[in-house]
């Protein structure tokens, strides 16, 4: 049930992505452009994601279990550290150049163009030397100090 | 602002907030960089759900032409770079994206969308830092393009 849970949301993800015009890097990088020919059409997206997520989320995570099984997984750090920011700003420069970040760039994949293929495996490549950067291979996202394994 | 498409935007946006809320029915979170990074490499016995959320991404970003969608807004390439400049930009970027939403635990999806939907003050933080770098990049980029 939870597998099929997943494939049906990431379908979903990735028919909003397209419908909100966000697959396209000309979309994202006219977001950004504040001081040139803004494109304020993100911000819309953002926000009705966000309109639906501020409230389901606080109901969904009244319960102590999830409606379909198994355990809620959710980060649970609170501090700012620098390893956060700086990833950010690593990430933010990179969205920047190219206008894609990760659900974009898998998602139009879908589109058959050479070049996302290549962007794709260029943030596959990226990410591994990230885990090794934070010792990320015998852990997952958001876990505290990695222990060596 | 002659591109702007604030109702399918916003539709958009809601259709990825269903997503998002469809996962935590079952626990998880819908950051993508997380979902995807958890495949390099894949361990056993968490794959299956990682690679279906993916290919779902895949069959639902196919699926929106092939309902009507309409993508002549497609634009790959917005800064006009030539062929060979552009893809080594894309690599670059790439290596970039990918390097910073591991180190720095998400991207706009579980950041933006899911850690702000729990006003998670690590993910506003975050979702602030990316935007604030981002919008200096382009700037950046457009001044030395002259664009």
């Amino acid at each position: 049930m939870r597998n099929i849970i997943a494939l049906l949301s990431g379908i979903l993800f990735g028919f909003g992505l397209a419908l909100s015009g966000m697959v396209s890097p000309g979309k994202v990088i006219g977001f950004l452009d504040l001081t040139g020919n803004w494109d304020p059409s993100l911000a819309f997206v953002m926000g009705g994601g966000l309109i639906v997520t501020l409230v389901s989320f606080r109901l969904i995570l009244k319960r102590s279990q999830p409606l379909f099984g198994g355990s809620f997984s959710l980060p649970n750090r609170k501090d700012i550290d620098t390893r956060l920011v700086a990833g950010a700003a690593l990430f933010g420069l990179g969205w920047g150049l190219g206008g894609l970040c990760p659900g974009p760039a898998l998602s139009s994949l879908a589109y058959g163009n050479i070049k996302i293929f290549v962007f794709v495996i260029a943030m596959a490549v990226g990410i591994l030397i990230g885990k090794a950067i934070t010792g990320g291979f015998s852990k997952q996202n958001e876990t505290p100090a990695p222990s060596p394994s | 602002m002659e591109h702007f498409t604030p109702y399918s935007s916003l539709a958009g946006g809601i259709v990825i907030g269903l997503s998002a809320t469809l996962l935590l029915l079952s626990g998880r979170i819908a950051g993508i960089s997380g979902i995807f990074g958890g495949l390099l490499p894949a361990k056993s016995g968490d794959i299956l759900w990682r690679a279906l959320f993916v290919a779902g991404l895949v069959v639902g970003a196919a699926l929106f032409p092939v309902l009507g969608g309409n993508l002549s807004f497609l634009n790959i390439n917005p800064y006009g770079f030539q062929e060979t400049s552009h893809l080594i930009l894309l690599i670059v970027a790439g290596l970039l994206v990918g390097m910073g939403t591991t180190i720095g635990s998400g991207c706009t999806s579980g950041h933006g969308i899911c850690g702000i939907g729990r006003l998670s003050v690590r993910s506003i933080t975050a979702t602030i830092a990316f935007m604030v770098v981002a919008v200096i990049t382009v700037f950046v980029v457009r001044t030395a393009t002259g664009g």
